[in-house]
């Protein structure tokens, strides 16, 4: 009795995933933000473009006809991308990815949204299983080789974190041969090995770097300033970011190489956002409750 | 993985399985060796209970234990979000051990049949996917195929574990005493038929304790789908804890973690060894 | 593929790791995977049940798992191990369980007959396992301990998550730096792991046909 019990327990396990499409992530689901009285679509209150037309055979005329967008974002990411209860992920790229699909007409419910990590990115996008990736996505040359992108959408620079009390180290100069902690295959991390020689000590989230900082096992981590100022900010007293940002970490929207309409397309979006006020918006409601707003950046359209 | 198994039949039956009293490897305990026995099973007692009391003690002296570092677990959209991905997880685990089985019976024929033409490729197949990281496999299936995230998990662990499971099928069937096919055969029964309804089943028995925990470990290899963007439940729990920050709960989630993980396989082992009892008692 | 020859340090750096880690913990879980089958078979209760359940806990819980434990809960307890003396606890922790398994398993493929003579010359529980049983375990118990061994080559690579470079590192480092080559990365990391158990496997095999026909 009791191992019939068991299966059907497991059966019904099974059924409710069979139900909610296999698990997958970002089937639609509840907005996660608290939506006020005020009119607009999804967490970020976006106005959705109704009926826009497109060129016939562009992109946006296929994913506004499908009224469904696929975007490769972080799920553990604070203030950019993170995962919080239900099947969607909060952030300031997820805004902006938002952002792109509400100019398609597509409102937040039909975005499918997956997890990229740092080994599936390119390859994601130039397989075709996501349209676009919005996350913490730095543009660089080798990247341009395989995938597009636009924007960039914000300007991080690279920083050091260290203990609160450390007094010798005073930026990245003072890391040479010493143990320092970020994530494997990231760009800061190439960085600070690349540029200051330090001793990289890898991991896979940079949350975990921050028992062994804790612990002296390592003097330091490094990533963008943005995501050390959310570590600063959650544990008060505790970390201090040492020096000014040493690289200029410029975010881009990544989508397939050559889709010159659909990239002209998603830099006009943000353009418009940055002026007309949407972009500091949706910065100040996701990354600026750590972060004050800074200006929007240059686009470059390369 | 080859594994001979007495003549007499199942691994269960072997002498590492037997309780004290029935042990062939020693005499039934005296008087004076079961007073020895129980002074040291109360030192090995006593030094384990100090162990975990110290480091239970530790970690709660740190409030690790304290009530907010569980609060999220008050949160019924928490334990929502988890019994979901539980589900993927036994999903995925469910189909693709099904596949691994049956892949491994067709494995264990072909690294059986008369034609080397057939075994060898076979042999080379086996020897490269038992070699492959599952988490690579699932990537490249990913992006070869271009199949959605569950299938491209699913056909990987189905691909190595079918592979893990024909060897072992197939040193089952290479132990079996030679009578068993030869009357087969004498029964008329064609070398196929002999190997379905004689061999397999046998072998099949004799391997069971390997096959389940080769399931287990198809189960708990599940959670290598994070990188092709599956979200099963160890990345779920991982992500929870970013979410609501590593800092106060990665410890409670951690814990839970391993609490369900132990559940389930400990669960899936009793029902796979259940089936199997109910399954050799019909026969 | 001139990604994987233009990086090849790096690889090998990784590679390096790989190997250093795998051989180390197979040098130490070996001999506690020993230990815990012994502790299986042995009178006293007390030792029979604590290796049982070390063995379930450990064979049921996902690797990351332990890592998470000896990384992040062990440094609470007051321990502070290097981190690649860490991995090599957790790997350590993790493979002996099953080595114990392969090596039961191994045992009870003796023919009970076998330890009945032993036992009737009159030898004791030691005498009977060191001497009779477990010389004629070890050779139906090789096959399935270098399956374990080849497991944990591929396991080696959680220790990536956990402060350690290995070989994903290196492959994790390369596709992000070579984002137009990813795959070829890839190819590359898939190449190494292949090198360290194709030969691993096809020794097992070997192994097994030399033992099946001295039987």
């Amino acid at each position: 009795m009791k191992l019939k019990s068991l299966t059907l327990l497991a059966a019904g396990a099974a059924l409710l995933v069979a139900i909610t499409g296999c698990g997958t992530p970002g089937s639609a689901g509840k907005p996660t933000a608290s939506v006020s009285a005020k009119s607009g679509d999804g967490p970020y209150q976006l106005e959705l473009a109704k009926a826009p037309t497109f060129a016939a055979g562009s992109t946006m005329e296929k994913l506004a006809k499908a009224g469904s967008i696929r975007i490769g974002t972080k799920y553990d990411q604070p203030l950019f991308g993170l995962l919080g209860t239900g099947d969607v992920p909060a952030g300031f790229d997820v805004a902006i990815g938002s952002l792109v699909a509400s100019k398609l007409g597509i409102p937040f419910t039909k975005i499918k949204f997956s997890e990229t990590v740092s080994a599936n990115r390119e390859p994601f996008l130039q397989n075709n299983q996501v349209d676009i990736v919005v996350a913490t996505y730095t543009i660089n040359d080798k990247r341009k080789q395989v995938v597009s992108f636009a924007g960039p959408y914000f300007l991080a620079g690279q920083a050091v974190l260290v203990l609160a009390d450390n007094k010798t180290i005073k930026g990245p100069e003072d890391l040479a041969g010493k143990p320092v902690c970020s994530v494997e295959g990231s760009t800061p991390a190439a960085n600070i090995v690349a540029k200051y020689t330090a001793k990289l000590v890898p991991t896979d989230v940079y949350s975990n770097c921050l028992d062994p900082l804790r612990n002296k096992q390592v003097v330091a981590m490094t990533t963008d300033n943005v995501i050390l100022s959310g570590f600063v900010d959650r544990n008060k007293g505790e970390f201090k970011i040492v020096g000014k940002p040493f690289t200029e970490e410029p975010y881009g929207i990544g989508l397939a190489k050559d889709d010159t309409a659909f990239r002209a397309f998603i830099n006009d979006v943000l353009e418009k956002s940055f002026t007309d006020g949407t972009w500091a918006r949706l910065f100040a409601a996701t990354a600026g409750k750590v972060l004050d707003t800074p200006q929007p950046p240059a686009l470059t359209r390369y | 993985m080859s594994l001979r198994t007495t003549n007499r039949g199942e691994v269960s039956r072997g002498l590492a399985s037997r309780g004290a009293a029935s042990s062939v490897l020693y005499d039934a305990p005296g008087v004076r060796t079961k007073r020895r026995s129980r002074m040291i099973s109360w030192v090995v007692a006593a030094v384990v209970l100090g162990v975990v009391g110290y480091s239970t003690f530790t970690l709660g002296s740190q409030g690790l234990f304290d009530a907010k570092r569980w609060d999220i677990f008050n949160d019924p959209l928490v334990w929502l979000d988890l019994l979901r991905a539980l589900g993927t997880t036994l999903l995925a685990a469910a189909i693709a051990g099904t596949g691994a089985i049956l892949l491994g019976m067709v494995l264990a024929l072909l690294r059986l049949a008369a034609s080397r033409w057939i075994r060898i490729p076979t042999t080379v197949v086996l020897e490269i996917l038992r070699g492959l990281p599952v988490l690579l496999l699932m990537l490249f299936i990913l992006l070869v195929f271009r199949v959605n995230p569950f299938v491209s998990v699913v056909v990987a662990l189905v691909l190595y574990n079918g592979a893990i499971i024909g060897e072992a099928l197939r040193s089952g069937l290479v132990a079996l005493p030679r009578g068993q096919r030869e009357a087969g055969l004498a029964i008329g029964l064609s070398g196929l038929q002999t190997r379905l309804l004689i061999e397999f089943p046998q072998a099949f028995r004799n391997m069971l304790p390997i096959i389940i925990a080769q399931l287990v470990v198809l189960l708990k290899d599940t959670s290598l789908g994070y990188i092709v963007g599956m979200l099963e439940l160890l990345r779920r729990g991982r992500l929870i804890s970013e979410n609501f920050g590593a800092g106060t709960y990665a410890f409670s989630v951690f814990l839970v973690m391993v609490a369900l993980y132990l559940a389930v396989n400990l669960t899936v082992s009793f029902i796979a060894r259940t089936v199997a009892k109910r399954v050799n008692r019909a026969r | 593929m001139g990604v994987i020859s233009g990086n090849l340090p790096l690889y090998l750096q990784g590679f390096g790791t790989t190997l250093f880690l795998l051989l180390i913990t197979t040098v130490i879980a070996l001999p506690l995977g020993v230990v815990i089958a012994a502790m299986r078979i042995s009178p006293i209760a007390s030792l029979r049940t604590s290796a049982a359940v070390y063995t379930e806990v450990l064979r049921n819980t996902p690797l990351t798992l332990v890592f998470f434990f000896e990384a992040f809960v062990l440094p609470k307890l007051g321990t502070r191990l290097d981190f690649e003396v860490g991995a090599i606890v957790a790997l350590t922790l993790y493979t002996a369980p099953f080595f114990a398994e392969a090596i039961r398993s191994g045992i009870n493929s003796v023919p009970v007959g076998q330890a009945e003579a032993a036992r009737s010359i009159g030898l004791g529980f030691t005498q009977t396992v060191m001497l009779v049983v477990l010389p004629q375990a070890i050779r139906s118990v090789i096959p399935p301990l270098v399956n374990v061994i080849i497991a944990l080559t591929k396991n080696t690579s959680v220790a990536s998550g956990f402060f350690v470079f290995t070989l994903v590192s290196a492959g994790q480092r390369l596709a992000s730096a070579n984002g137009d080559q990813v795959i070829a990365v890839l190819v590359g990391v898939a190449v190494f792991y292949v090198i360290i158990t194709i030969p691993l496997g096809r020794f097992a095999d070997w192994f097994e046909k030399r033992v099946a026909v001295t039987r």
